[in-house]
């Protein structure tokens, strides 16, 4: 194993921990790989959302802010008009956000009632829930989708179900509609929403539920002022991995929706397949993309060093 | 309505909204499972219990194609699932009992960077690498990808297990006049084993899994299952693809119930 001498030098000071001295040596395999293979790749692309396109993908290597201004203005064919705003992409990353917002909600509701069940469970059946909760996850996504594609075709068994059962005369077209692509996603990213809402739950002190109930709080009163505000930061965390995947999700809004549910993933997937494509514009969806979440981030870390100073 | 004889944990419905989740997450495998097995061509109507889509897995036109992929799937899940654990350990090590330095936080920061970029950024960012130092792109160019994400996923569970073990087992190893290597490989790495297997299995389902970064960087030509699935899935979903799916579907399951299996005796064992 690289990294791991077999230097005998602790021998003499045993009392300074046996791996001290050699702990960047110890790390350096595993910044080389991210920091090489990701870091890199990460401001190179940033470099190419800032050159000009060639026609049959690729870049050649001359700055340009084209990129950036055609995702904001439309200057005509031939590019020599007065700009007018561009909608187009505006609109595809607004109803990016706004699709894995409700996707977000969706695994809320569902999400905390789940969460706080099995952390009520008894300590022995609470790892059986999980597992069970934890299984889809590790299912292949692209598989996950395409069963769900196939469930709620018109054609599908969910259809068939319910035609049968005389509820409905025709099928419900829910393939292709945004409703479609906000299922997958919440579909695929459900787990997210209930293990940190689960860890939350478990460190909550029952004996403030008590108290409320001492001071005649109904429970749904010590659920809305008691309990939610003390697991806070795992619902926040928790909506925050729901929504970070959800904001560049590619499988659900490509599977299940159409072309009115286009969402950044997809936009971004055009531009390097094939030669239809224009490198620098999806190198500069992607930086903006990866702003977006940066942006969540850094909000995120605020929140847990508010909550953690707050409970000192 | 409220006094000391009520129950203050349980809500009157979670129960109902824990089975609703259950619900939504199995019903579109369970059915596609029973799907897999019909003997109907036309994939909407029953027509009875077959094993046929399997062997058309196995035997069929696609099958020349599926098995490549399936070896290509196999083989990079397990050379980046090992090389992945072998980094992750040996960060892990360094991060957990090594001296701390300057930087040290953004360190964790860096081995978990994988899993805060967008999946579909790193795509276009390792595509990009690629084709600017002039890497073909294909078998070679999805391994080192898989790699690079591979990492966190075995970091996780390897730093989980070595934070529940004490030190003063490789100490007295050493005090022993072990070598730091012994003191590792005969003291601590059997400690750990529970540790570095599970992320080992949770390294090597993520590869196996990933559809974005290999659609990305795999070129023209090579094909893993996910993208094999992909390309016939495009032209409408056929019930071989179903099998191929359910066949997925238990690997993945086996992996899982594996590691969760092997992190279970860890806890015991402790």
């Amino acid at each position: 194993m690289a990294g791991l001498p077999s230097s005998t030098s602790a021998k003499e000071k045993p009392s300074a921990g046996v791996f001290d001295g050699i702990a960047i040596r110890l790390l350096a395999p595993s910044w080389l790989m991210i920091g090489f293979f990701l870091l890199v790749p990460v401001a190179m692309m940033l470099v190419y959302s800032f050159l000009t396109k060639e026609f049959r993908g690729g870049v050649i290597w001359e700055p340009s802010l084209a990129a950036y201004d055609q995702f904001i203005f439309d200057r005509g064919l031939f590019g020599d008009e007065p700009p007018v705003i561009e909608w187009t992409y505006i609109t595809i990353f607004a109803r990016s956000i706004w699709q894995a917002a409700l996707a977000t909600v969706l695994c809320l509701i569902i999400g905390f009632p789940t969460a706080y069940f099995i952390a009520t469970r008894p300590a022995n059946t609470r790892g059986v829930w999980l597992f069970l909760i934890t299984i889809p996850y590790w299912v292949n996504l692209l598989i996950r989708t395409v069963s769900m594609k196939f469930l709620i075709r018109d054609t599908g068994p969910l259809n068939q179900f319910l035609i049968s059962t005389g509820l409905i005369d025709s099928p419900i077209h829910i393939v292709n509609t945004n409703f479609a692509v906000q299922l997958g996603l919440f579909y695929s990213y459900l787990p997210f929403m209930v293990l940190p809402i689960y860890a939350a739950v478990e460190r909550y002190n029952f004996a403030l539920s008590e108290a409320a109930f001492d001071l005649y709080a109904s429970r749904w009163t010590t659920l809305r002022k008691i309990l939610i505000p003390v697991v806070k930061p795992g619902i926040i965390a928790g909506c925050i991995l729901v929504f970070i995947p959800s904001l560049g999700a590619f499988l659900a809004p490509d599977l299940l929706g159409g072309a009115k549910t286009f969402m950044i993933g997809s936009l971004i997937e055009e531009q390097f397949k094939g030669s239809a494509g224009n490198w620098p514009f999806g190198a500069a969806a992607s930086m903006i993309l990866l702003s977006m979440v940066l942006v969540v981030l850094l909000f995120y870390a605020r929140q847990q060093t508010r909550s953690i100073n707050g409970a000192r | 309505m409220a006094n000391t004889t009520t129950d203050v944990r349980r809500y009157p419905g979670f129960l109902a909204f824990t089975i609703l989740c259950l619900v939504l997450l199995y019903t579109p495998m369970i059915i596609v499972t029973i799907y897999s097995f019909n003997d109907s061509p036309s994939i909407t109507k029953w027509g009875g219990f077959s094993w046929r889509w399997y062997q058309d897995v196995f035997f069929g036109i696609e099958a020349a194609k599926f098995k490549t992929a399936a070896w290509n799937s196999l083989s990079i899940a397990t050379m980046a699932g090992i090389s992945a654990t072998v980094i992750a350990t040996s960060a892990a090590i360094g991060m957990i009992r090594g001296n701390s330095f300057k930087g040290k936080s953004l360190s964790f920061g860096l081995i978990n960077l994988p899993l805060m970029v967008p999946e579909i950024v790193s795509a276009v960012a390792t595509l990009i690498f690629f084709s600017a130092i002039g890497i073909t792109r294909g078998y070679f160019s999805i391994l080192i990808a898989h790699m690079v994400f591979c990492i966190p996923f075995a970091y996780l569970p390897i730093a989980a297990r070595l934070e529940g073990i004490e030190k003063s087992y490789e100490e007295a190893a050493i005090d022993l006049y072990a070598t730091r290597w012994k003191a590792f490989t005969k003291v601590l790495m059997p400690l750990l084993a529970p540790g570095i297997i599970s992320g080992f299995l949770l390294a090597f389902i993520i590869s196996l899994d990933d559809f974005i970064i290999t659609n990305f960087v795999k070129g023209a030509g090579v094909e893993t299952l996910p993208t094999a699935i992909f390309g016939s899935v495009k032209q409408g979903i056929k019930p071989n693809i179903m099998a191929l799916s359910t066949l997925m579907l238990l690997v993945s399951v086996f992996f899982v119930s594996l590691s969760y299996y092997v992190s279970k005796l860890g806890e015991r064992s402790r």
